[in-house]
This record gives structure tokens, C-alpha cells and sequence, in this order.
């Protein structure tokens, strides 16, 4: 390695010699969150890393998908068949799904979270295609859970009244009230941490094991039936599970004021 | 003397760092002990589901989505005890802290 990758860290005079420990500047293992370019806007250094770069490209296929989609309407028929089959399918299972955890009177929930699932599930498979999962970021699972939190105190509010909504958190007792807030604030924690965690779980297995210096290892099958289980399977349940979770507390929220 | 002084020091931020390290591992692979919980209550979960399953057949469904809203819960637990870890091996604190205290008392 050429003297000028290598980036000294600590010096230290040894009885007159100097002692440098020096470590290469390209440091950061392949799942780690790389800046690949930066933007220079009025003097400020914004630095694009590679879960802003991937976020674009997932968005990017997810758009032409709806816009395929939408062009294709026009021919639509009111039997379906083919492509037409699959769309229906995917749409009335996620209606039907919202059905059973939101209740037949929240249905208008339905279209947000099949674009958020959506996201999440292409996200989570995008390992598949050599990029790094964007929800493999810690930022891009917290935004999704704040939105979570956001619509469950905003609907909170909006259909029990705010005067209600406040007493909720003396619930049992008045002195449950800290208790009340914290479990509050760890649903939005708990729910990033989930996603981000089993993600970066195993992308970080993945590259330990392609890692490894025994051949065998990497062309007899075993990364396929390891990216099976990471990324096919955790990656799908994970999807799921955010959503399903986030209805539940959702609805939750809202079911309260009605009973 | 100002020499031996000077060695002494070294040897002692050397040695500092690489006990950080080294502590640094060893937590992040007792942290990971936590992953007995979410085993045993996942397991758990799956057994009784499999049973109730057995006895109604018909329920599959909803079975299946009730015991993954549980597991997901009850792995709540082990998912911290990994974020720590993984900030313990790659996003250390500790080793910031050292060096700024290091900076400050050779200064």
C-alpha cells in the first residue's frame, strides 16, 4: 500500500523517534454506509452515501412499476387474466389484510401502507442485487418509524379529542404517567431498531462469509441458500412485520375513541 | 529521564488502547448472550402455534399472523443486544473518548 492511502491516527514520540500508527483510509468494510459523492452547495459539504444513492434507484424502479402499470390500465378487462390476475391479486390480499388488522372501517389505510410495504420489501431484496440495503441505515428505518409515530398520535388526537388523548396517559393512575410516555416514545425505537437490526444482521453475515478464504464456501451453493434466508425470507417477514405492526398500533389509536 | 518518561507514556496509551479493544470484543460477544431469550420465547411461540394449528386447521391464517406480531415483539430484546454489539465491534465510542483524553492530558 502507497504511502498516501494511509492515514496516521496516533503519534507518539518513542525516545526521540517518532512512532505513527498509521491505517489505510479505506478502512470501512463493504456493509458499511460509504459516501460515494460529494456536493458542495454554498459552501456546505453534503456528503451522498450510498442509502441516498440506493433509496433513488428503488423509488426509480417503484415509479416506472406504477407508470407500467397505469399505462396498462387502458387495456384492462373486466376479467382479468395474465399480468392483469397478478395486480388484482396483490391489491385485493393487501385490502383483505388491512381488513383483518384495521378493521373494514380503516380500509382507506390500505393504499399507504402497500406503498410503504412495498418500499420496505424492495429495500430489503435489493441486497439480492448487489446493493446495499437501504434499510440497512439507521436513518432510513427511524423515518419510516416516525411516520409511524406521527400517525398514531396525530389520528390520536384527530378522532379522540385532545383533551381525551391527554388523559390516556394517566391511564390506570396518575402516577403511571412517565411510564405511559416511555413506552410511547420505545414504539418508534423498537420499531426502527427491528428492521435496521435484522437487515444489517445479515448483510454483515453475507460479507463475513464471502470473506472467508475457502473456495468451496462460495460456489457450491451456500451463499444462495444463505442469501435465501437473509434476504429472501428475513427480508420479506421483516417487511411484513413493520407494516403489520405499524397498522396495529394505528389502529389501536383510533379504535379507542369508538368503543 | 525525560526520555524514559517518554517511553513509559507510550507503552501506557498503547496498552490503553489495545485493553479498549480488547474489552470492546469480549462485551460485544457477552452482549450477544441475549439472544438466548428471543430464542426460547420465539420457539416458544412457534410450538403453541403449531399446536393450535394441529387442533384447527381451518385458523392457519390468523394463527400464523398472531404468532409472527408476537415473535416480532419478543425480539425486540435480541435486536438491542445486537445494535450494541455492532456498535461496540464497528462504531466503537470508547476509542474516541481514549484518544480526546489522551490529546488533553499530553497536551
Amino acid at each position: 500500500m502507497s504511502e498516501q492511502a494511509m492515514e496516521v491516527r496516533y503519534k507518539f514520540n518513542f525516545g526521540g523517534r517518532e512512532i505513527q500508527f498509521v491505517e489505510p483510509i479505506e478502512r470501512e468494510p463493504a456493509f458499511m454506509n460509504n459516501t460515494l459523492y460529494e456536493l458542495n452547495i454554498f459552501g456546505t459539504k453534503v456528503g451522498i452515501t450510498e442509502t441516498i444513492q440506493n433509496t433513488w434507484i428503488i423509488m426509480g424502479v417503484l415509479i416506472l412499476f406504477a407508470l407500467f402499470i397505469r399505462v396498462g390500465i387502458k387495456k384492462f378487462q373486466d376479467v382479468p387474466k395474465g399480468f392483469q390476475n397478478f395486480i388484482e391479486f396483490m391489491v385485493e390480499s393487501f385490502t383483505n389484510f388491512t381488513k383483518v388488522t384495521m378493521g373494514s372501517h380503516n380500509l382507506k389505510f390500505a393504499s399507504f401502507y402497500m406503498s410503504m410495504f412495498l418500499f420496505i420489501l424492495f429495500s430489503n431484496l435489493s441486497g439480492l442485487f448487489n446493493l446495499r440495503p437501504p434499510t440497512a441505515d439507521i436513518a432510513t428505518t427511524f423515518a419510516l418509524s416516525l411516520t409511524t409515530f406521527m400517525m398514531i398520535h396525530s389520528f390520536g388526537i384527530l378522532t379522540k379529542g385532545l383533551s381525551k388523548y391527554v388523559k390516556d396517559f394517566f391511564k390506570p393512575m396518575f402516577l403511571l404517567f412517565p411510564i405511559n410516555v416511555i413506552g410511547e416514545l420505545a414504539v418508534p425505537v423498537s420499531l426502527a431498531f427491528r428492521l435496521f437490526g435484522n437487515i444489517i444482521g445479515g448483510s454483515i453475515i453475507m460479507v463475513l462469509v464471502y470473506s472467508i478464504p475457502f473456495w468451496p464456501l462460495k460456489i457450491v451453493g451456500v451463499p444462495a441458500l444463505l442469501h435465501t434466508y437473509f434476504d429472501l425470507f428475513a427480508g420479506v417477514i421483516q417487511a411484513f412485520i413493520f407494516v403489520m405492526l405499524s397498522m396495529t398500533f394505528v389502529s389501536n389509536a383510533i379504535e379507542h375513541s369508538e368503543s | 529521564m525525560n526520555e524514559m518518561n517518554d517511553i513509559a507514556q507510550t507503552i501506557a496509551q498503547v496498552d490503553g488502547l489495545a485493553k479498549i479493544l480488547a474489552y470492546s470484543a469480549l462485551g460485544a460477544g457477552v452482549a450477544m448472550i441475549a439472544g438466548l431469550g428471543p430464542g426460547i420465547g420465539q420457539g416458544y411461540a412457534a410450538g403453541k402455534c403449531t399446536e393450535a394449528v394441529g387442533r384447527q386447521p381451518e385458523a392457519a391464517g390468523q394463527l400464523t399472523q398472531t404468532m409472527l406480531l408476537g415473535q416480532a415483539v419478543a425480539e425486540t430484546t435480541g435486536i438491542y443486544a445486537l445494535v450494541i454489539a455492532i456498535i461496540l465491534i464497528f462504531a466503537n465510542p470508547l476509542v474516541g473518548v481514549f484518544t480526546k483524553a489522551v490529546e488533553v492530558l499530553t497536551r
